[in-house]
């Protein structure tokens, strides 16, 4: 047989099938990327998406984009792609990767984003080792914003924020990030190249495409530095820029690899995945029928309920716990509720009070400023709040007398020495729970299964359970006996 | 496009470039990095205001070293000139592909 040779032509390097062939950014121009020319950034996203390419992987990549020039990234790269807010795109990354361990997750990360706002998150996430790569381009200046100077800033270097050049004396020195994240025991993989020539761009192509391969083969953190020219905002032509990299930037930050074990390293174990929703209420030791049953106990809507409530007293008298169990009931009873608890550190003693609402519409503050019932504990408690309290509400007080000084027009009082009565039925500290039974009273608007519910969920000793119920129903009594002997009738003289 | 065009020329360059007018910003960094220069700047403007980059038409080695450093995805495309061995007649797609240049530069 013969044989003839034919010579022709065949596409060598063209652009990578991870890059859109058009980018839906904007209206016109939709072939070109948003960078200036002779950027870095587009030299880094061809490593990238080349990368993504050899090894197979862009239906499982997702790229997280940073707050930078590199902002859009997800407007070039045909990969599952995240924009995270400013510096926190490795731990956008982290949560990627261990809800979805399959993808190959890359954070994208500008200097003013990694190593300024980010400095904790990139930080954390090398010293977890998570399994992730991360490119972090350094161009030693914050350029989307027009010239400010970053951690990275050369000594020397003129900015908008350094007109004199950068001072070791007031600004610190350059962060060297590669340095020192390779201080860290847990990353795999750290090198710094740069965009300075041919053969440097040669070797980011390669340090590129093994931080990428490190991930596939499970091994755990890499990151790669590239320094990287900006021209515009470095006011010098693209060339110009590039020897800059070479000539200035590798004096600082000189290039090399600070962390090879991915020989040694093995593959990192699977995490065990997050529990489910329905698995959190075992994992807390809740029974099942100690969960909220949907509006178990819906209160009939005929009118508004708009309950907004201060609790106040001593660290340890149980004030957020009434707060809670009133809450809780409102859930139980279908209403929209919020509870927001406000203390010091002290865990007895202090002062402690807390918010409460129940409502028919969503809440729309959880801060009780002026309360429609205010439960008093204590009397510095009383005097921090009463005059919060609304005309026409209620003050609820823990004392034999109420503090003449204290009475105001427009408001109710039910001043009863709880605490002493709660000791009347077996344990003083059950005078929430009596001051909880007089405020249900007052109000009216809650079931009484609701209460149940909510005492039952929220109490885990039945002993307690027991006294805290006969405390509510002494609250309720409590109330009523002094409706009918007027003791509380503090009514408006305005009213009057 | 030479794409796949057989080209009965015994002497071809061992590469070629094709360079998009619209996608090039004219950074110049490809003539600055090509070994063998043979790129060079339009003098012309295009549609968007930019000088662009324009390959002189021979003397391309197929290095591939223009489209490592361009920073636009697809600005550059670089083909290699490759011999396809044809056995016979009718068994076209039976050839072997050998590349003649090899990226050296």
């Amino acid at each position: 047989m013969s044989s003839e040779a034919v010579q022709e032509y065949t596409v060598a390097q063209g652009r990578a099938k991870s890059f859109y062939t058009r980018y839906e950014r904007k209206d016109e121009l939709q072939h070109q990327t948003h960078y200036c020319p002779g950027c870095g950034h587009g030299t880094v996203h061809k490593m990238l998406a080349h990368a993504i390419d050899e090894l197979g992987v862009q239906d499982r990549t997702i790229l997280i984009a940073p707050v930078g020039c590199a902002v859009f990234t997800y407007y070039y790269f045909d990969v599952g792609n995240v924009q995270a807010a400013h510096g926190r795109a490795p731990a956008v990354a982290t949560a990627m990767k261990r809800s979805r361990p399959e993808s190959i997750v890359i954070s994208y990360q500008g200097d003013g984003d990694l190593s300024a706002i980010g400095a904790a998150e990139i930080l954390h996430a090398a010293n977890r080792g998570e399994n992730i790569s991360v490119i972090f381009v350094n161009n030693a200046i914050y350029s989307m914003t027009g010239g400010q100077a970053a951690p990275t800033t050369l000594i020397g270097q003129k900015s908008t924020t350094t007109p004199e050049g950068r001072s070791a004396m007031t600004e610190g020195y350059p962060l060297h990030v590669s340095e020192l994240l390779a201080t860290l025991e847990a990353p795999v993989y750290m090198e710094r190249v740069g965009l300075g020539d041919n053969k440097q761009i040669a070797q980011a192509t390669r340090a590129v495409r093994r931080a990428v391969e490190n991930q596939t083969r499970g091994l755990g953190f890499s990151m790669v530095e590239v320094l990287s020219p900006c021209p515009t905002i470095w006011k010098m032509n693209p060339i110009d820029a590039q020897r800059w990299v070479r000539d200035v930037m590798e004096k600082t930050f000189p290039l090399g690899v600070f962390r090879d074990r991915t020989k040694e390293t093995a593959p990192r174990h699977a995490l065990r995945p997050a529990p489910a929703l329905d698995a959190i209420p075992r994992l807390l030791g809740l029974a099942e029928e100690d969960l909220p049953a949907d509006h178990a106990h819906t209160v009939a809507r005929h009118r508004e309920i708009d309950l907004q409530v201060r609790i106040a007293g001593f660290g340890g008298q149980g004030v957020l716990l009434l707060g809670e169990v009133l809450a809780e009931a409102g859930l139980d009873a279908g209403l929209e509720v919020s509870w927001l608890p406000s203390y010091g550190p002290e865990m007895r003693s202090g002062t402690s009070n807390c918010h409460v609402r129940l409502s028919s519409q969503p809440v729309d503050s959880p801060l009780v400023t002026v309360p429609s019932v205010l439960v008093a504990m204590n009397e510095p408690s009383l005097r921090k709040f009463d005059l919060t309290v609304r005309s026409g509400g209620w003050v609820i007080y823990n004392g034999d007398t109420f503090p003449a000084d204290c009475m105001r027009d427009g408001v109710h009082v039910l001043a009863l020495p709880f605490t002493r009565l709660a000791a009347e039925l077996g344990d003083p500290r059950a005078a929430n729970m009596v001051m909880l039974g007089a405020l249900l009273e007052i109000d009216g608007v809650l079931p009484r299964a609701s209460i149940e519910a909510a005492l039952g969920r929220l109490v885990k000793n039945p002993r307690w359970i027991e006294l805290d119920e006969r405390a509510l129903a002494r609250g309720r009594e409590l109330f009523k006996e002094s409706l009918r002997q007027g003791s509380w009738a503090k009514e408006s003289r305005a009213e009057a | 496009m030479v794409e796949g065009n057989k080209i009965e020329a015994k002497k071809l360059d061992r590469g070629w470039l094709r360079i998009d007018g619209e996608e090039c910003k004219g950074c110049g960094l490809c003539i600055e990095a090509c070994p063998p220069k043979v790129i060079a700047m339009r003098e012309e403007l295009n549609p968007y205001g930019y000088r662009t980059a324009i390959y002189a038409g021979a003397g391309c080695t197929g290095c591939g070293v223009c489209f490592m450093v361009c920073p636009e995805p697809g600005a550059i495309t670089v083909f290699r000139a490759v011999v396809r061995r044809v056995e016979g007649s009718g068994h076209a797609n039976a050839g072997v592909e050998e590349a003649i240049s090899c990226a050296s530069n």
